[in-house]
């Protein structure tokens, strides 16, 4: 099994979404999180005051799928979140030793 | 730091040595006027208490007053809304006690020392739960009593006490944004107790209280000075004495520290609006036809008019509209109108609304340059506009165009200067007065129990500290870094943190 994180623009999430569906992907866990890469932040003034907002918002979704589709599915996200402007985000793909279901107990893929 | 402890003790002392040198000044003044020739008699009161101005004119004082008690929700969310979720809790618990404070404070002590008979000074008689003689309704030559300042208007005694009441819990409320986000509550909550039980009665005693600015000629309708600069100048010995808030001045920079919540800031500011239409026209504490709607349009003009021209500055000045000034805009018309709205024409009231919003975006610029940190701009706001207001009946005041007698003219109408120097003359010693008072009574209150919450308790946020609570226990909220400017402190804070850790690390010297 594989888990792929996928780091994107928060307006992507719903385009997203359907492709994974499009994908056969039953589940997801989304959170809202902060980040930045090469897409700088913004200097912003609060009652005359200037601060550096570094951290942008983004979305992370964390899906789990079997090694076969990785591929597939990481494709399916970059088409889906990418605008070609900078803060697209990023894919990463990590190996998984196991999955457990918990309302059952089944564990390996079967608890995808 | 060592050298600021040193003039802050100096400061404190000189003006403690000025203040009290006006103690002296009651030397000088006689008493108030003798009794009235001709008391009312039972059977009057009884027909006044049934006569239709009589009952129109409590009914209006009682409703106006329950508008400004209303203030102190509008005064509860803008402060909330302009600091940090973290502080959220405190700042509401500050702002919630503090009207049961002035309640029992100005129920006790505060409305003798302000209305009763006495000197030019204070007041002396009746001093203690209004157990005083008054035979209100009664007014003018039929009133009997130790009240005598305030027997012009014609409702009963306990009316007349509430309505001062809320004017009170106002000036006292005006306190806790400017100390906000640093000081302990307890600390805060004593000096409440100081300032409605002693500080505001006593200057309220001078101008509205029969005292010696009334007598020497100053005006004040609603309190620009007795009640917003009273506020500001206490607000202002209190940043001094307390300090600013750790990471607001770093390196010669200001740092931001934007509040958690323009939803409630906004909320706020409208109903202060709304409650200055009690604060404002209910001054007359009279139906009376021809003046409060004319005083609702002047508080309603300043407003719009303050509120657009901090809008114009802020954007000049600043390059966006930035909400928080032009909320503050806002309240800086009403402060400055609540002084002359009721002797000055709608177009006046225009002009010194467009000027307050301007001199409110300049102010809190000034007091960050000074390092004088004001988390909700109280100072410039209260402070600076309560002057102004002030001065601004000097200039103009206007009897052909005011529904109510009043002052001389102002510059503006032909009075010349006169009333402009005898204003002044009140905002400066009123400014002395609050000012020395409140350093001592807050050093005094720093020497015993201390001021200021500690470091690890600031970074915390006072809601845990002070108070074992949270306002947003089930919010999972990511921090904003690079607040402090991403220079302005050692690095490192990770963006992962919790609400809590929305504070600084302590930096490394």
């Amino acid at each position: 099994m594989k888990k792929i994180e996928a780091i994107i623009k928060p307006f992507k999430l719903e385009e997203v979404k359907e492709a994974l569906a499009k994908e056969n992907i039953r589940g997801m866990t989304v959170s809202e999180i902060k980040g930045f890469g090469r897409q700088k932040g913004h200097t912003e003034l609060y009652r005359g005051a200037e601060y550096v907002v570094d951290f942008l918002p983004k979305v992370k979704i964390e899906i789990l799928v079997e090694d076969e589709k990785a591929a597939a599915v990481a494709d399916a996200i970059i088409t889906a979140a990418r605008t070609g402007r900078i803060g697209d985000g990023k894919i990463f793909i990590l190996p998984v030793e196991d999955a457990v279901r918990i309302r059952t107990g089944e564990r390996g893929p079967n608890a995808i | 730091m060592h050298r600021k402890t040193i003039s802050t003790v100096r400061l404190t002392l000189s003006l403690a040595v000025v203040a009290s040198l006006l103690l002296f000044v009651p030397l000088l003044s006689w008493g108030e006027e003798a009794a009235a020739p001709t008391p009312a008699t039972a059977e009057q009161i009884t027909e006044l208490l049934q006569s239709p101005k009589v009952i129109a004119d409590t009914m209006w004082t009682l409703i106006t007053a329950m508008l400004v008690f209303f203030m102190n929700l509008g005064f509860a969310m803008v402060e909330s809304g302009l600091c940090r979720a973290k502080n959220c809790v405190n700042i509401l618990a500050k702002n919630f006690i503090v009207f049961g404070v002035s309640s029992l404070a100005f129920l006790i002590l505060g409305w003798g020392l302000m209305f009763g008979d006495g000197t030019g000074f204070l007041g002396l008689q009746g001093l203690f739960f209004l157990h005083g003689a008054d035979n209100s309704p009664a007014s003018g030559d039929a009133y009997s009593g130790v009240y005598s300042a305030i027997k012009w208007t014609t409702v009963p005694l306990w009316t007349k006490f509430f309505f001062q009441l809320v004017f009170a819990g106002t000036a006292a409320t005006i306190v806790s944004g400017a100390v906000a986000e640093r000081i302990k509550f307890l600390s805060f909550v004593i000096f409440s107790f100081v300032i409605v039980g002693i500080m505001y009665p006593i200057t309220g005693h001078w101008i509205w209280g029969g005292g010696w600015l009334s007598t020497y000629g100053f005006w004040d309708f609603a309190g620009s000075t007795v009640v917003h600069s009273v506020g500001g100048w206490a607000a202002l010995a209190g940043i001094l004495l307390l300090g600013p808030r750790l990471g607001k001045y770093k390196d010669g920079r200001v740092n931001p520290i934007p509040g958690h919540s323009m939803t409630s800031a906004t909320i706020g500011v409208f109903v202060l609006w709304l409650g200055w239409f009690g604060f404002n026209p209910g001054s007359t504490m009279a139906a009376d036809a021809k003046a409060i709607g004319h005083i609702a349009v002047t508080t309603n003009t300043a407003a719009a008019a303050a509120s657009l021209s901090a809008l114009l500055t802020a954007t000049v000045l600043l390059g966006k509209p930035d909400l928080s000034m032009i909320l503050n805009g806002c309240l800086a018309g009403l402060v400055a109108i609540t002084a002359p709205c009721a002797w000055v024409s709608v177009e006046s009231s225009l002009i010194i609304g467009l000027i307050a919003g301007v001199l409110v975006v300049f102010a809190v610029l000034f007091f960050d340059r000074v390092k004088l940190d004001d988390p909700v701009g109280a100072l410039s706001v209260h402070l600076v506009n309560g002057v102004w207001g002030t001065l601004a009946i000097g200039l103009f005041a206007d009897s052909a165009a005011a529904p109510v007698t009043g002052p001389a003219n102002g510059l503006f109408f032909g009075g010349g200067f006169e009333q402009l120097w005898k204003q002044l003359v009140g905002v400066v010693s009123v400014g002395a007065y609050t000012l020395g008072i409140g350093l001592i009574a807050w050093a005094i209150i720093k020497a015993v129990m201390g001021l200021r919450v500690s470091a690890e308790e600031e970074f915390e946020g006072l809601d845990i500290g002070e108070h074992g609570n949270a306002a947003y226990p089930d919010f999972q909220p990511v921090t904003v870094s690079g607040l402090y400017g991403s220079s302005a402190h050692g690095g490192g804070q990770s963006a992962m943190s919790t609400v809590h850790a929305m504070s600084m690390r302590p930096e490394k010297a």
